[in-house]
């Protein structure tokens, strides 16, 4: 039965709205991109009068965006590395033991969720600073400090989402593997994981998603040598002048790493909500 | 029937591990079988303890202390304070709670518009999108662009669109339509609430839309096709299978929804920097000015200690409220 001409209508109206709200902000960073400077300084314009690749080679020169893009690169693929791991464990664990103290462990793990980043963020500061005191392992302002930071913060949702996704791996599976002479972990790697690919690939892009578009705790804890994208693009911003057009130039490059995975991969990605979230 | 299907690329580890296994006792075989899941687990647990729990141990107690830059290396020797703190944050008369409840306020009602806009756009295209058609695949990528671009990119792009002089909003509603006399602020005064409204929204509601989707997933189709063998039209379809039974996947959706925007920090910081106007001063950045700004630690940590309290009491209320419903409405 074909739906009546009110909902086609009214469906029709209402996607062409919101494809130009989502769309409109895209628009205007390709097009400002591509302007020259007297123009994004000037009145708007729809259609650019004068179209330039040059804000495309002045982002690397501004400022250093390169180093920012390979500090962003290493500690959101590194965060992303070990948040996968450990999640990978520890859903592994809860979806296929029993033991004491499973659900105060996944109630705490889902619950660190709920707090507010800020609350984190002194005492993270003052733990970072004082193990580097006692240790002299420098944490604060170093990648490392931020990578473990970063993994903790995808790590919940990982594991959440994992444990919907072991358990709909059949037992059977694992139980053969066992019978075949795997050990548990045996099962896991060469069972389990291959199985869940498409929750482990979500839970990866997520992860680094997370990593790469963090904001505060990258503009307290970076210094000029390890200072990420999130930081970085503020530097286009001088005292007399904003070269719009370079920022949203750079904008536009930092977002094709994540934006072009997580279009690739995007089917995993609701698949995998849809195993891991919704139950 | 399990011995029917030996995984072909575990052959070699069989072989080597079987020797290994035979002389084990059956006394640390158990054991290892009871301690393994806790060993899986202790990354992960080592890892929340030291990044998340014990920093909010710290928290509460700073929140006792009186920490000022100059004990910042040395907190633990800070003194005491005890109630101080709090004293201050929530004396209401004095400037310090007065701007505390002023920006709790805004955050309220920022939350309230900004998650029921995000769930009402969200559940609508997602409605919208069940059935298929022409251009439907195009469309969902499209729609889950706000969802991954990075925070800063996208939101420094809606600054520039809200500037003042060569903004395309003002251009829009000034030059174009000569809507107003002369061309608002947006990112200061009281216009900035709505800026910051309108970014909110469109970096939010595609999450709804993806839980959304995946919860109209598991509608069976044959309930669909019986309502229709009924003679209940489309709208009639949506408003009595639809929406009813999407209402377990909104009530984690909205408890989502409301913990991440009411936390947000993201979205004003890049839009307004480290101080935003007083219209559109949510909790995250007024703490984190309060803290960093002003160098008082100990006020800071006390107001993220009363923000935590605050949000485990409304998400507690929230799920005992939404879960007794749940209850009675399956007895």
């Amino acid at each position: 039965m074909a739906p009546p001409k009110s909902f086609l209508v009214s469906r029709l109206v209402f996607l062409t709205l919101l494809t130009g709200f989502v769309l409109l902000p895209v628009y205007v960073m390709i097009s400002s991109s591509l302007k020259p400077l007297q123009d994004v300084s000037g009145k708007f314009q729809w259609i650019p009068s004068g179209l330039t690749v040059q804000p495309y080679f002045d982002i690397w020169k501004t400022v250093p965006l390169g180093d920012y893009f390979m500090n962003s690169l290493i500690v959101a693929g590194s965060a992303t590395v070990f948040s996968v791991v450990i999640a990978i464990f520890a859903a592994y664990a809860v979806s296929r033991y029993s033991f004491r103290g499973k659900r105060v462990f996944t109630v705490t793990v889902l619950s660190t969720q709920m707090f507010p980043g800020i609350l984190f963020l002194l005492p993270l500061f003052l733990i970072y600073v004082n193990i580097g005191n006692a240790t002299g392992i420098a944490l604060f302002g170093s990648r490392a400090g931020l990578i473990l930071t970063y993994l903790t913060f995808s790590l919940p949702f990982s594991i959440w989402m994992l444990i919907g996704y072991f358990d709909s791996v059949p037992r059977d599976l694992d139980e053969a593997a066992k019978v075949d002479g795997c050990g548990p972990l045996g099962a896991l790697f060469r069972v389990i994981v291959p199985a869940a690919i498409p929750g482990i690939v979500a839970v990866a892009v997520y992860a680094f998603m997370t990593a790469w578009g963090e904001v505060l705790f990258a503009s307290v804890m970076t210094n000029d040598a390890t200072r990420t994208l999130a930081v970085g693009l503020q530097g286009y911003s001088t005292q007399n002048d904003v070269y719009w057009n370079q920022v949203m130039a750079a904008s536009l490059v930092v977002s094709l790493p994540v934006v072009g995975g997580f279009l690739l991969l995007q089917r995993y990605l609701v698949t995998g909500l849809t195993a891991g979230a919704v139950k | 029937m399990t011995t029917t299907a030996p995984p072909r690329t575990g052959k070699r580890t069989v072989r080597k591990n079987q020797p290994g296994a035979a002389p084990r006792t059956r006394r640390s075989g158990r054991l290892r079988r009871i301690s393994l899941p806790y060993l899986l687990l202790l990354p992960a647990l080592v890892l929340e303890l030291l990044v998340h729990l014990i920093p909010m141990v710290i928290g509460i107690v700073v929140s006792f202390k009186e920490l000022t830059q100059f004990y910042l290396r040395d907190w633990g020797n800070a003194p005491w304070s005890g109630l101080d703190n709090y004293a201050l944050t929530v004396d209401f008369d004095a400037p310090v709670g007065q701007a505390l409840l002023s920006s709790f306020f805004t955050t309220c009602l920022f939350t309230f518009f900004s998650v029921g806009l995000c769930w009402l756009i969200g559940t609508a295209a997602a409605i919208f999108m069940q059935e298929t058609f022409k251009g439907r695949g195009i469309l969902r990528t499209i729609f889950l662009v706000p969802y991954a671009l990075p925070v800063y990119a996208a939101v420094i792009t809606w600054a520039f669109m809200f500037q003042r002089d060569n903004g395309l909003v003002n251009h829009v509603i000034h030059d174009q339509l000569g809507l107003t006399d002369s061309p608002p602020f947006w990112l200061i005064g009281d216009n900035a609430f709505v800026t910051l409204l309108v970014v909110s929204v469109w970096k939010g509601w595609p999450f709804a839309f993806l839980i959304m989707m995946a919860g109209l997933q598991n509608i069976p189709r044959e309930i669909y096709e019986a309502a229709a063998l009924d003679g209940a039209g489309v709208w009639q379809q949506i408003r009595r299978i639809t929406l009813p039974s999407l209402r377990p996947v909104n009530q984690v959706l909205i408890l989502v929804l409301f913990l991440w925007t009411f936390n947000d920090f993201n979205t004003p910081f890049v839009l307004f920097g480290k101080s935003a106007p007083a219209s559109a001063d949510l909790i995250s950045i007024h703490i984190y000015q309060s803290s960093f700004q002003t160098w008082n630690f100990g006020t800071g940590s006390a107001m993220s200690v009363l923000l935590l309290l605050f949000l485990l009491v409304v998400t507690g209320l929230y799920l005992l409220f939404t879960s007794r419903g749940r209850s009675a409405t399956d007895a």
